[in-house]
């Protein structure tokens, strides 16, 4: 038996409402499959399953809110057969209970009543053990924070990773009263709420980031005729739905720079560094309703610029809409954000926590650029790197740019993938 | 097609990149990425919009000609049947 607990929806993120169902019991599922959509403060997430096959049980009600790492759903391994569910099950199904916190307590007396009856003496409702949410849990850890007794504003009392923060010492202020937050599960259903809730999360993640990471930032001009150039000779025998823009080419030179130079690419866990594999680049997106996301397009390292195009249009679009995938929440390795549309010239970026370097980019401006020793006018670009030094030094960062602004001098060698490439 | 269609059919597009903007507040003479924030990639898919409602591939050279909603509608009531 498979036990789906949903997926953890970014660092900022512990706790999900349940929207709605896609799957239902006997329905075959293949790893990837949207099987769910929870809403949180950021955008409704279309929930994927991470293996193959056969829907058992949906244990999660709609309208629940759930802390990531909670059950959802029971399944099947491909070849297995369903448990004898008349030994281990009671007769009528749970009945269903309108009210959240009640629908939590029905979930977790039907998890109860499944277990063999040599532990029905334990306390059937589990409530002498504290529920906390595996990012309050790994936070408390980290930061010597008990548990017990710790009031939680999660779903039936779930001690949840803001409960955890509010609980922190913090030098010179008292500690704040653990009440604040009794409506934050009921506020994100208008549009307001939602965009409290968002800076609320945003503001949680940047405060991580501010007081654990301790960050480096560097700077560099890069020439940009050569690419611009490129782009506008290519764009100009595009149909108009089939052209690119620069923001495209500067996330295809990140990931490749960051491939590379592999200590910026990653994650920061548990007291270490986790180098990622792939390239999952973060695309800081501003919501014309206020607050941004940052979520990941998979594999820019890999992908051809026409279709990193198609899945950056299509990203956008659906981040402002809010319908993004649960991997694209949780996935980014690096986070590029770019501000030049707004007219500002550099970037000084905060680290999105676990990540460990975040990529800026400034407006791309005429200037009088040196070169040969003769004076040109040059469109320039400053990219900005902010880094962990807890994971590399300015040295290691200072190459990155490097490549990076190496990689934007040669716009035809970004086009392909490193496959085709020769 | 008149002028008035035209200048209705690219609000129609504007909102659908941009729902939060009051079509009776855009100044016409105007520049219009001082009124509605519009990035690079929305403007590309205003450009889009525009392509799949009048039919008129606009080249990047031509986006400079294209500051005012009054510049946008008279380049497209010169290029549309």
């Amino acid at each position: 038996m498979i036990e789906f607990r949903l997926p953890s929806l970014g660092s900022d993120m512990d706790q999900g409402k349940l929207v709605e169902w896609r799957i239902r019991p006997g329905q075959a599922v293949r790893k990837g499959d949207v099987v769910a959509v929870v809403d949180t403060s950021k955008a409704a997430v279309d929930v994927e399953i991470w293996a193959d096959g056969t829907v058992h049980r949906l244990l999660a009600e709609i309208g629940q809110t759930l802390p990531v790492g909670s059950v959802m759903a029971t399944l099947l391994a491909p070849g297995e057969s369903a448990p004898d569910e008349c030994a281990a099950m009671p007769a009528q199904p749970p009945p269903v209970v309108p009210a959240p916190a009640s629908a939590v307590a029905v979930a977790v007396a039907t998890v109860v009543a499944a277990v063999p009856a040599t532990r029905a003496a334990a306390p059937a409702s589990g409530a002498t053990r504290p529920r906390v949410t595996p990012a309050a849990r790994r936070r408390a850890a980290e930061r010597g924070v008990a548990l017990d007794g710790l009031p939680g504003s999660g779903p039936d009392g779930a001690v949840t990773l803001a409960d955890v923060e509010r609980a922190l010492p913090r030098p010179g202020v008292a500690p704040a009263p653990a009440v604040s937050t009794a409506a934050t599960t009921a506020t994100t259903a208008t549009p307001a709420g939602r965009a409290v809730e968002m800076r609320r999360a945003i503001a949680a993640a940047m405060t991580r980031s501010k007081r654990e990471i301790p960050h480096y930032q560097l700077a560099e001009s890069v020439p940009m005729r050569a690419a611009l150039d490129w782009m506008r000779e290519a764009n100009a025998t595009r149909p108009v739905t089939e052209r690119l823009l620069p923001a495209v080419l500067l996330l295809k030179a990140v990931a490749l720079a960051a491939r590379e130079v592999p200590e910026v690419n990653g994650r920061f866990i548990d007291g270490g560094f986790q180098p990622a594999p792939a390239v999952h680049v973060g695309v800081a997106i501003s919501l014309r309703t206020g607050g941004l996301v940052a979520p990941a397009l998979h594999d820019v390292a890999d992908k051809p610029l026409d279709l990193l195009m198609r899945e950056l249009g299509d990203l956008v679009r659906r981040a402002r809409t809010g319908s993004l995938r649960s991997s694209e929440m949780s996935d980014p390795t690096i986070t590029v954000t770019n501000l030049g549309d707004q007219g500002v010239e550099a970037v000084f970026g905060v680290i999105y926590p676990p990540q460990v370097a975040l990529v800026g980019f400034g407006r791309v401006t005429e200037r009088a650029w040196v070169e040969g020793g003769q004076v040109t006018v040059m469109p320039v670009l400053t990219a900005s790197l902010a880094a962990d030094h807890r994971v590399s030094d300015g040295h290691r960062g200072a190459l990155f740019l490097a490549r990076l602004r190496e990689w934007l001098q040669q716009p035809q060698r970004l086009q392909g993938s490193p496959h085709e490439r020769s | 097609m008149n002028e008035a269609e035209i200048r209705a059919g690219v609000i129609e597009v504007l909102l659908t990149i941009a729902p939060e903007v009051e079509a009776d507040e855009l100044v016409a003479g105007q520049s219009l990425r001082d009124q509605v924030d519009l990035d690079s990639m929305d403007w590309l898919h205003v450009i889009v919009g525009l392509h799949e409602r009048f039919g008129v591939d606009i080249p990047e050279t031509d986006y400079a000609r294209l500051a005012t909603l009054d510049d946008i509608v008279a380049y497209l009531a010169a290029r549309v049947r």
